[in-house]
């Protein structure tokens, strides 16, 4: 009798075993910090890998019963949003006031960009010339110099 | 030299309107999504103000109810999810007034809000709540009652003003001292 059942389970593993590997490819490898870092304890308004609060506590086990159905980083994404709104979400939506959060940095790297640009400009026109720059460039050649010059290169050619 | 006044002056123009701009979203931001004490300073002042607009979904699905439905009806309005601790605390008293008030012309409406439904629902079955139960799942409506803590309850009297706050759990003495006198007015 032990002798059967040691055979049948045996034959029960073998057919298992095939299930239970492509379970194991197909399942996303997501983790609780892999989602944590990307959306919000809504009660504390900071990211929920940094809060611990007993709502982060109650999002956390959320995440992680979702993590154990094999459920992708975008599905559990969208579980949080269905259940606790789109705020949940670190990366705020770029629509309302929200897309404050694109533009404001973008318009100030621009305005940053721009002033420096002008300062730069403003700052070489209004530049006195040094002695330094009188030196590199020389002085001035007169028109009878310059001549005899352009006369002494023609020479050479 | 006259161009070279002015462009100084130009550039700390737009650096001022730059500032301007980002200190007016800022200002902007937090009294968007800051809590405001009005309605605390109001009640605390022996006004009444008129109760906001609210619908949300009920806990249990089917259509939405909305605060006005109850109007002519004292409403004990308590904000709740099912990870506070108070909130288990006084669940059921709230459960006992809601059978002292049905009787009387009042009724106690929960707000479940930042919650996950079917832990919402299993509390509701745990504590044997009978009262109506809604969800703001995203806290979007309590930001207008400024309710920024769990458990909170607003009193509302049948004309939809609110009477009293408590920002915390309630105790028997200020349901007593809160919702009976409101009882015995007339709409």
């Amino acid at each position: 009798m032990s002798r059967r059942c040691a055979v049948a389970l045996t034959a029960a593993l073998l057919l298992l075993a095939p299930a239970t590997s492509a379970l194991a490819a197909t399942c996303p490898r997501t983790s609780l910090p892999d989602v944590e870092d990307e959306v919000m304890c809504l009660v504390c308004g900071v990211p929920l890998a940094l809060a611990d609060a007993p709502q982060a506590q109650r999002e956390r086990v959320f995440i992680t019963r979702m993590v154990r159905q094999c459920r992708s980083k975008g599905e559990i994404e969208s579980a949080l949003v269905a259940q606790y709104g789109p705020r949940v979400l670190a990366l705020p939506k770029a629509s309302g006031f929200r897309l404050a959060a694109y533009v404001v940095p973008a318009l100030v790297a621009a305005f940053a960009v721009a002033g420096l640009g002008l300062a730069a400009a403003r700052r070489r026109r209004l530049r006195p010339a040094s002695p330094r720059d009188e030196l590199v460039r020389g002085p001035a050649l007169d028109s009878g110099q310059a001549a005899r010059i352009d006369a002494d290169l023609e020479r050479y050619r | 030299m006259t161009a070279r006044v002015r462009r100084p002056a130009l550039g700390i123009s737009l650096v001022l309107i730059g500032v301007g701009a980002l200190i007016g979203l800022l200002v902007y931001g937090v009294k968007a999504t800051g809590r405001g004490q009005t309605l605390d300073d109001a009640i605390a002042h022996g006004r009444r103000p008129v109760a906001p607009a609210v619908s949300l979904p009920r806990l249990e699905g089917g259509a939405k109810a909305a605060l006005a439905d109850y109007r002519g009806t004292v409403v004990v309005l308590n904000y709740w999810a099912s990870w506070c601790t108070p909130c288990r605390q006084e669940s059921p008293l709230l459960e006992r007034w809601q059978r002292r008030l049905a009787k009387r012309g009042g009724t106690v409406v929960g707000i479940d809000s930042l919650d996950v439904t079917a832990d919402a629902r299993a509390f509701v079955r745990e504590f044997g709540l009978t009262y109506p139960m809604l969800r703001d799942r995203d806290g979007e409506t309590q930001r207008r009652f400024g309710v920024s803590g769990y458990p909170e309850t607003l009193i509302v009297d049948r004309d939809g003003r609110i009477a009293a706050l408590q920002r915390g759990p309630v105790d028997d003495a200020f349901l007593r001292r809160s919702v009976l006198p409101l009882l015995a007015e007339a709409a």
